[in-house]
């Protein structure tokens, strides 16, 4: 092996295997067709204790770091993508009380999602505020002991199954980007609905819809830190995120280059099976090195986090650049050296090919990760004489 | 209880090391060691050319001499005998002519008493009649109770049942009850008639293996033998047999613990473990809409159809059609086994059929290892083609 | 509610062949297991404990690395876990194992359910369940699809060949399992956190005060004279020729089998 685990990562990872083995292989197929959402195995995953991997133990968690989480949302999303995005969604969601909510906001909410018992989710994006994240318009108008939140959400993972929601809203608008806050959510506030599912290219297991709020009445206490933290809270919930991603995208292409590797080897043509043909073996080289290095980048910037450093926006954004990019090209190759059989959808590539591209563009599209590498890249060495 | 060794007899030779089927023998400098694999069969002993092993005295113990008398316990099904049952007749029969006993038989139930003649036609010169209207429902602690009261005074040398799901799940209690051993699942049945001894014999190990066993020193001599696979007995001409009606004392019934509150014996659709003809579907099959090929020709054949595990996990055939080590075991004339790739597992399921064909596109998969028959072929264009010549054949459109 | 779970570790029996040139069983390289219907059984136990909350106490008849069969049917989420070893335990057949289990659960005491696996993959014999529980002189079904807990008593679903019965019974009582019960779960990570540490006791015959004529093969009435390979089908023969030729050929041979 070549990353040396300890026992506890090993339990992690065997356990999310298995899952992925025996509960989403069988069933991803479906899920793809119908749309449905994998409630089932959400439900297998949180009897596992896979969900509270990195919540703190006295919030019934297993208190456990961002390696051990990737390290299981790899597995999952060797099953599916789409699996793996609900699972990591609700993380994505956890993530701001984690780190921003008092000590009774977290004591409420964190338990139940630890537990699976409840999933999470997290609305940034509006229809008119996608990669210009500070151009949002939902507003959070404070009065006397609530506030009324008005606005959409759009392109929410997990919207209407989750129970616990964290969104940012402008408490002032005045102060632009500064004047948002996060607020937590709970589905059945009044007020709070949910858009129609929306259907789409792939992760079709995992559900996408908008938040809509028409005069959402939350009591002050749902306020996460204090008004005009909204983007500082959220451009930290992306950093644990983004390599979360990271692990997705190396687990989706592991597992295409799996097919690819096992297909290669049984067909036959012109006499021999296919790998032996410098054409295809080569495909699957540069396939099998990039995933190592997606893999690698992704697994020494996650141990890098749990290190606590101050600032490691920089990394989490080139995790989640390479590896996306990285199963696109993998997922998109694995197509090719089925060839015919890889464009059948009784075949499961084509599936990972349109599973793969949502990773280039969602929790901030590849280009803003180049962006957001560049301008720190820019003040780092201005930093420096 | 252990072999002995005697070390001054023994040259180190090693015979008994190869001899022995559970490799409970290994030689530690030239001398045999002993593990816990032992089961004391006395393969070893025989091998020894130097007599340095025997078994313990304990072991020769001579069997009870008292135990007579070859009993059936006569299931029965829906007011009748269980096919099974007139197969064990058939085999019982012989037992007790070979070893110039009995042959008896205990029916169980309500209004089963007509059935005793029946069992007399077949062969059975005494039938114990248990009738009762509490026992109209099949219920292992009321029927155990009844059996054991029957065999209490009585010590047959051999008990015989059908290996059914209700004989398999009720026999052991009485093997349990009267501390004796019970052979479940035979596949073929013989007597050593100078040791009296009832030669059981069984698949072990999903099917890889066949084991011979015997029940020497404790009576009765029991086990149960799966439907289907003993022939079926033509009944006797003019055989004649004493009815006894055992009399159920409403007390002693036990105020059962379980009280059957709703008994519902749905027709589930044919019984696979009683077809003659199945064709088996396995994945090859690529999905539910394209089952009315095979429904087709399982019309034409009469037959009915099974399926491999992966076939019922994707929901397109219901469980109880799935055939293997986890399903059922089945043993017809002729299984037909098509897509079907061969897992041990499966393979487990199908080993007492008679004759097995298979087609399946794949030149190495494990069924054609077992296959009496094979084609190598896609089965979409096999089958069609085997209808048509069928209905060519019969003159039918 | 206290629950106890029987479970055996077994040879995985694809690995279980015979060496055709001496005739006597392969054992090396076969992986132990736990025995696949113990796995329902457990899954039946879980389920329970899930709904009506208890105790899972693992009870299992083997030599010393059976404990590693324990241990993972720990990591599903049973508590407690009993190891039943000794020397003269060895060589059991079903009557001496119900046996040496039966003197196990008396000493255990206390219980409400005793759930083992329909059959065990190596033996097939499906006997241990029903003379345990006449051991015990307990209720029993077998061949448990579904269970209900109704006050003192469970009401279940037991599959028979021909259809399924509803049937009700008072506690304490024993069950055998089927897999319609539910595809087992996957260990969990504290499940395996708290197998990796778990102490299991190992209890002998002279603990569980077993009688020395009971146990292992003194205790075995049935006793295997021989073990061979099945014969072997005759003919392997793959038909030949174009598709016509091959379904005439297969044709033949079907209506004279069907004769």
């Amino acid at each position: 092996m070549l990353y040396p685990l300890t026992e506890e990562q090993l339990m992690i990872k065997e356990v999310a295997r298995r899952i992925a083995e025996e509960k989403i292989i069988p069933k991803r197929a479906e899920l793809d067709e119908k749309e449905e959402f994998p409630w089932d195995i959400l439900k297998e995953i949180a009897r596992a204790d896979l969900f509270g991997i990195f919540i703190p133990e006295e919030y019934g968690g297993l208190g456990f770091g961002s390696f051990e989480n990737s390290l299981a949302v790899e597995q999952i999303a060797w099953g599916c993508a789409g699996v793996a995005t609900a699972f990591a969604a609700s993380g994505l969601g956890a993530y701001p009380i984690l780190l921003f909510g008092n000590e009774e906001q977290k004591r409420t909410y964190l338990p139940p999602i630890a537990k699976g018992e409840k999933l999470a989710a997290f609305g940034l994006t509006e229809p008119n505020a996608g990669s210009d994240a500070g151009g949002i318009q939902t507003t959070a108008i404070k009065n006397g002991d609530y506030y009324i939140i008005n606005g959409t959400k759009q392109w929410i993972t997990n919207a209407g199954e989750a129970e616990i929601y964290v969104i940012i809203a402008l408490t002032d608008k005045k102060k632009g980007p500064r004047g948002a806050s996060a607020f937590i959510l709970e589905k059945g506030d009044l007020g709070f609905s949910f858009g129609k599912k929306e259907k789409k290219m792939g992760i079709r297991a995992s559900t996408t819809g908008d938040l809509i709020f028409e005069d959402c009445r939350i009591p002050k206490e749902r306020l996460l830190g204090k008004e005009g933290m909204g983007f500082i809270i959220a451009l930290k919930t992306l950093d644990y995120a983004r390599p979360g991603v990271g692990a997705l995208a190396v687990g989706l292409a592991q597992a295409a280059l799996d097919e690819a590797v096992k297909f290669a080897r049984q067909r036959k043509q012109f006499g021999q099976p296919i790998i032996s043909f410098q054409a295809v073996g080569h495909m699957l080289a540069e396939m099998a090195t990039q995933i190592e290095a997606a893999r690698a980048l992704t697994y020494t910037i996650c141990k890098y986090i749990d290190t606590n450093p101050k600032d490691f926006t920089k990394y989490a954004a080139m995790a989640k650049l390479f590896a996306s990019d990285v199963a696109m090209k993998v997922t998109t190759d694995a197509v090719q050296v089925l060839g015919g059989y890889g464009y059948m959808r009784d075949y499961p590539v084509e599936k990972m090919m349109r599973d793969a591209k949502i990773l280039q563009i969602y929790e901030g599209t590849n280009q803003i990760q180049r962006n957001i590498i560049a301008q720190i890249l820019n003040k780092e060495y201005g930093k420096q004489k | 209880m252990e072999l002995l060794l005697d070390k001054g007899k023994c040259t180190g030779c090693g015979d008994c090391v190869d001899v022995c089927p559970f490799g409970a023998i290994v030689l530690k400098d030239k001398f045999p060691v002993v593990n816990e694999e032992c089961r004391l069969c006395g393969l070893c002993v025989k091998a020894c050319k130097e007599g340095a092993i025997s078994l313990p005295e304990k072991i020769k113990k001579k069997p009870t001499i008292k135990a007579k008398d070859v009993w059936i316990y006569a299931e029965t099904k829906d007011g009748e005998l269980a096919t099974v049952v007139y197969e064990l007749m058939g085999k019982g029969r012989e037992l007790a002519d070979k070893l110039g006993e009995k042959l008896i038989a205990i029916l169980i139930g309500d209004k089963i008493s007509h059935l005793a003649q029946t069992l007399i036609s077949y062969g059975a010169d005494i039938v114990y009649v248990a009738e009762h209207p509490s026992l109209s429902i099949f219920n292992e602690k009321r029927y155990g109770t009844v059996l054991i009261e029957i065999l209490k005074n009585h010590c047959p040398n051999i008990f015989l049942a059908g290996a059914t799901s209700r004989g398999r799940s009720l026999i052991p209690q009485i093997a349990a009850s009267l501390e004796t051993g019970l052979t479940a699942d035979c596949t073929d049945l013989d007597v050593d008639i100078k040791k009296r001894l009832l030669l059981q014999t069984r698949p072990a190990f999903g099917g890889n293996i066949m084991a011979t066993i015997a029940c020497p020193e404790h009576r009765p001599q029991m086990a149960t033998v799966r439907p289907h696979i003993l022939p079926r007995p033509k009944p006797i001409s003019n055989h004649k047999g004493k009815i006894i009606n055992f009399p159920i004392n409403e007390e002693k019934i036990p105020d059962i613990p379980e009280i059957i509150s709703f008994v519902k014996t749905e027709v589930k659709g044919p019984n696979l473990t009683e077809a003659d003809i199945i064709i088996g579907v396995g994945r090859g099959i690529k999905g539910p809409e394209n089952l009315k090929l095979i429904e087709e020709l399982a019309t034409l054949l009469n037959a009915q159809i099974g399926a491999s595990r992966a076939v019922v996990d994707a929901g397109w055939l219901p469980p109880r059609c799935q055939i293997g080590q986890t399903g059922l075991i089945v043993s017809p004339k002729l299984y037909i086994a098509c897509g079907i790739s061969g897992a041990i597992q499966h393979l487990v399921g199908i080993q007492s059929a008679k004759t097995i064909i298979a087609i399946n596109k794949d030149p190495e998969a494990p069924i054609f290892n077992i296959a009496n028959y094979g084609i190598i072929g896609d089965l979409f264009e096999v089958i069609p083609a085997l209808i048509k010549e069928i209905k060519k054949a019969r003159g039918i459109d | 509610m206290k629950y106890i779970v029987c479970i055996k570790q077994v040879p995985e029996i694809e690995g279980v062949k015979i060496n055709p040139e001496t005739g006597t069983l392969i054992r090396e390289g076969v992986k132990s297991i736990i025995n696949p219907y113990d796995l329902y059984a457990l899954e039946a136990a879980l389920q329970m404990k899930e709904r009506y909350g208890g105790n899972i106490i693992l009870l299992s008849m083997g030599p010393p690395q059976a404990e590693e069969a324990l241990r993972e049917a720990i990591s599903y989420g049973a508590d407690e876990a009993i190891l039943l070893s000794d020397r003269a335990f060895a060589g059991a057949d079903t009557l001496a194992t119900s046996y040496t289990l039966a003197q196990a659960i008396k000493k255990i005491g206390h219980y409400d359910i005793i759930f083992c696996g329909k059959q065990a993959i190596d033996g097939d014999t499906a006997q241990v369940g029903p003379e345990l529980a006449q051991r015990l002189n307990l209720p029993y079904v077998t061949y448990v699809r579904k269970i209900e807990l109704k006050e003192n008593s469970l009401i279940v679903e037991r599959d028979l060949d021909d259809g399924y019965q509803i049937i009700q019974i008072t506690l304490p009582a024993l069950l055998t399992i089927v897999k319609e019960i539910g595809e087992p779960r996957v260990p969990s990570i504290r499940g395996k956190m708290r197998a990796k540490k778990l102490q299991i006791p190992i209890w002998t015959a002279k603990d569980i005060e077993a009688k020395e004529e009971k146990i292992g093969i003194s205790g075995s009435p049935t006793r295997v004279l021989k073990i061979f390979s099945p014969p072997l089908r005759e003919r392997k023969e793959i038909i030949s020729g174009s598709l016509e030729e091959q379904v005439k050929t297969l044709w033949e041979k079907i209506d004279n089998i069907l004769k």
